[in-house]
């Protein structure tokens, strides 16, 4: 009964009314940032972060949690809307959620997402506050070896997000591993493929990287594309997901609930893997894995589930251990620390009001985003009826004002059009651009853990395999390469693909 | 939102003809060279709100990260020296940068005006909690027994707990630790709690709860005296290693050539806002030491930055094998 006691006292401590007003506000706030194309979560909380230095410590965690969950979701809205993902947990959204816009079926799309982000939320928070402390511990049992593993059956999964040729997915994937490995050496400090560029010494980043290839190269695409032009607009369609769809969807979101929310527990951004492994799941249990990354309500109800389970879950390590597990909860302990609130082990037992009044927040914060978003998916969907000669400088304009102002460059504005000529290549050449930034996600972690990995085990590769969650990880990466490789199952494949 | 209206203001007043005596007329702008939510981003959030209140005018904190520092550090020493772009430097970027950067585009000693200490965080040296060793000889043994066997971990090229982690293998006889790089305090921390290295330096604010909580254990912290926040800890005078005195300090410089009487109005401003109550607390909180009377001010920024590269940049250049 601790557990009903407890919540009691974080809802005692969410539901008084300066809290809730103010997890109001930083869901509002969030959600209106975030969809400015390219604002992630990240660089919302930084901008906003000051705004809360008058309040109370845990007000202004309500609120900052708040900003962080509506930024989330506002970057599902222009992965869905626009095609550009505001986060690389949101590129997944874009393969069928974009898809589903073009066919007029944008609000249901945004729906989906919301309320399957809800019920993921729900799930996220009674399992934070159940099972927070044992799974810490869990979680604790992954070294660099095994998150290395991990990361190579991350990679199997992507070829699978491949909508043609697996061999070009593939290519795309290595190409996203080689462009991670640019900046500064995690070792010796020495720079590498910078060119001598003092802004790539730190790696590209991620949102330049992803708003060229995805958002701004497919304004160009549709640009040389007039009759594409109308599909967008021809039909509004439907505002809310119907009954059937719904019942549709219950069985994706909560797959994409449980695999999220358990790879959201990993220190160590393991939770951007939750989208990607959902879709793959849903894509390979599917009666007709061809409907994917042609508007699939399932492709997009999984992975939105799995994106906010995951959210949430990543919150684990810094509540029960007081250690980040990825840089937006990093920006959450400067905001615990300027609070006076220097997190750790023990904020569960010394600041229990904190404690538990943010778990009971979460769920706070995921209704309001249902009552947010549920009436702004109407104006959402009329700005799609905005006439392209309009609405593609806007875009043009909010995204360089975005990428401009996660870290004060220039030079990020540049390379974002650098990446939409790329983009554009790639679209004209028949290469989709998923499967790389996957590889570019995955390749900056797989690679620091590879070296971490090697430099504790002394060179020796046994270490991946002597030990057994390790081990466990690679057999089931190897186990679906040879599924994929199999030429007959390849046959059946392709027939698929030819119906 | 804010820092928009900011410019815009900005921009409007810039307008005006501006004296230094009615300095300053518009928000002035602190670069802090580390992402948001880091101890120097902290610490210069700390200060700049009273410093707001005293000169009458929004010191605003914007964070310029990359290249351990020296992004921002450089955009500052190319900002115009007219008191509205000052920054937050700091050890790494002002004492070891130097022997890091081959490239470094600016000198610490000589392209800056230097402002003021604002704050230090001291360095404790930990280890994970199932360590054999119980205090810092101990530990100091056990270096030396095992060599290269023993795991190192830091946060990543030029990060304190790189440099302050060479410094301490330069100084432990007879020990050669594998040094393991993480991609932050975060992950590193994280690896050090559940035992998948041995032991690393870092800045108190980073550790202290950890320590509390039991999850990893300390030896020693690199302060002469010992700290209000860890009153149990030694000093590592105390514990036996004299030579290891080190503190992550955060220092506010401008861009060379700032008039006189500028410098003096914000001098005056951070050691106010230093001597603030409430900063105090904040500063306490966070383990952070707050220089006293002689160690404050411009000259005494400079003697330090000085004397912090004679002691940095030989000892790593010797410890990396670079030249």
């Amino acid at each position: 009964m601790d557990l009903v006691n407890n919540l009691a006292q974080g809802f005692g401590v969410a539901l008084t009314f300066q809290n809730i007003g103010l997890c109001f506000l930083g869901c509002m706030i969030g959600t209106l940032i975030g969809v400015l194309p390219g604002v992630g979560p990240i660089a919302t909380i930084a901008m906003l972060l000051p705004i809360t230095f008058g309040l109370p410590p845990v007000g202004a965690l309500i609120m900052l949690a708040g900003i962080y969950y509506g930024a989330q979701y506002g970057g599902s809205t222009t992965a869905i809307l626009v095609n550009i993902p505001g986060e690389a947990t949101a590129v997944v959204t874009t393969l069928d959620g974009h898809q589903m816009a073009k066919q007029g079926r944008a609000g249901t799309a945004l729906g989906v997402a919301a309320l399957g982000s809800f019920f993921a939320g729900t799930v996220a928070t009674l399992f934070i506050a159940a099972m927070g402390e044992p799974l810490t511990k869990l979680a604790q049992l992954f070294g660099p070896a095994e998150y290395f593993s991990l990361m190579v059956m991350g990679l199997v999964f992507s070829t699978v997000l491949a909508q043609g040729s697996v061999y070009k997915a593939i290519l795309m994937v290595l190409l996203g591993l080689l462009l991670s490995t640019i900046g500064t050496d995690l070792e010796t400090g020495q720079e590498r493929i910078t060119m001598g560029i003092q802004n790539l010494s730190d790696g590209l980043d991620f949102t330049p990287l992803a708003m060229g290839i995805f958002g701004f190269a497919e304004i160009l695409r549709n640009l040389d594309t007039p009759e594409a032009r109308d599909v967008v607009r021809s039909a509004i369609g439907r505002l809310l997901p119907s009954m059937a769809e719904i019942k549709q969807c219950i069985p994706p979101v909560l797959r994409g609930t449980f695999i999220g929310g358990l790879l959201g527990i990993l220190p160590g951004n393991g939770a951007v893997l939750g989208p990607f492994a959902s879709y793959t799941v849903e894509k390979k249990i599917a009666k007709d894995p061809s409907r994917f990354g042609k508007g699939a309500i399932e492709g997009v109800a999984g992975p939105e589930s799995a994106n906010n389970a995951g959210a949430q879950t990543a919150f684990i390590p810094l509540l029960t251990l007081g250690i980040p597990p990825n840089a937006v909860m990093a920006l959450m302990v400067g905001a615990m620390t300027i609070h006076g609130i220097i997190p750790g082990p023990q904020v569960m037992t010394k600041n229990p009001d904190l404690f538990w009044g943010m778990i009971a927040s979460m769920w706070l914060g995921n209704a309001m985003l249902v009552i947010i978003n549920l009436p702004l998916i109407g104006i959402w969907v009329k700005l799609l009826k905005v006439p392209y000669r309009m609405m593609f400088p806007a875009i043009l304009i909010f995204c360089c004002i975005g990428i401009y102002s996660v870290n004060n460059a220039m030079e990020d504005v540049l390379s974002t059009a650098f990446f939409t000529f790329v983009g554009y290549l790639l679209i004209k050449f028949g290469y989709e651009p998923a499967p790389m930034l996957l590889g570019f996600v995955l390749g900056k972690l797989m690679e620091e853990k590879f070296r971490q990995a090697m430099i504790l085990s002394r060179g020796s590769f046994m270490t991946f395999v002597e030990r057994p969650v390790s081990a466990v990880l690679l057999a089931i990466a190897f186990g679906l390469l040879i599924i994929a490789a199999l030429p007959s199952m390849r046959k059946k494949r392709e027939e698929v693909f030819a119906e | 939102m804010k820092r928009l209206l900011g410019a815009v203001i900005g921009c409007v007043v810039f307008a005006l003809p501006a004296f230094a005596q009615n300095y300053p007329t518009r928000p002035i702008s602190m670069i802090v060279p580390f992402a948001a939510g880091g101890p120097t981003d902290i610490i210069a959030r700390i200060v700049a709100e009273p410093m707001s209140r005293i000169l009458g005018q929004q010191v605003i904190v914007e964070n310029v990260a990359g290249a351990g520092g020296t992004t921002g550090i450089t955009r500052g020493a190319g900002a115009k020296p007219d008191g509205y772009a000052i920054m937050m430097g700091h050890m790494g970027t002002h004492g070891v940068a130097p022997a890091l950067f081959p490239n470094l585009k600016y000198n610490p000693a000589t392209d800056f005006t230097p402002i003021g200490l604002a704050a230090g965080t001291p360095i404790i040296i930990v280890a994970k909690k199932n360590h054999p060793a119980t205090n810092l000889k101990e530990f100091l043994a056990w270096a030396a027994k095992e060599g290269n066997k023993a795991n190192q971990a830091y946060a990543g090229n030029a990060s304190v707990s790189h440099t302050t982690g060479i410094l301490l293998g330069t100084m432990m006889p007879g020990a050669s630790p594998t040094l393991v790089p993480y991609t932050g305090t975060g992950p590193a921390l994280n690896d050090l709690v559940s035992g998948q290295v041995d032991f690393m330096t870092d800045q108190i604010v980073n550790v202290v709860e950890q320590i509390r909580g039991g999850n990893i254990k300390a030896f020693a912290i690199a302060t002469p005296q010992r700290s209000p926040a860890l009153p149990d800890l030694p000093t590592t005078k105390e514990a036996g290693l004299p030579q290891y005195e080190v503190s992550a300090w955060n220092a506010v410089f401008g861009p060379k050539g700032l008039p006189a009487d500028v410098t003096a109005k914000l001098q005056d401003a951070l050691n106010k806002a230093l001597d603030d109550p409430n900063s105090k607390k904040r500063f306490d909180d966070l383990g952070g030491v707050v220089p006293g009377p002689d160690g404050r001010g411009g000259p005494a920024l400079q003697k330090l930055v000085e004397s912090e590269l004679a002691r940095w940049v030989p000892a790593i250049k010797a410890a990396t094998g670079k030249k």
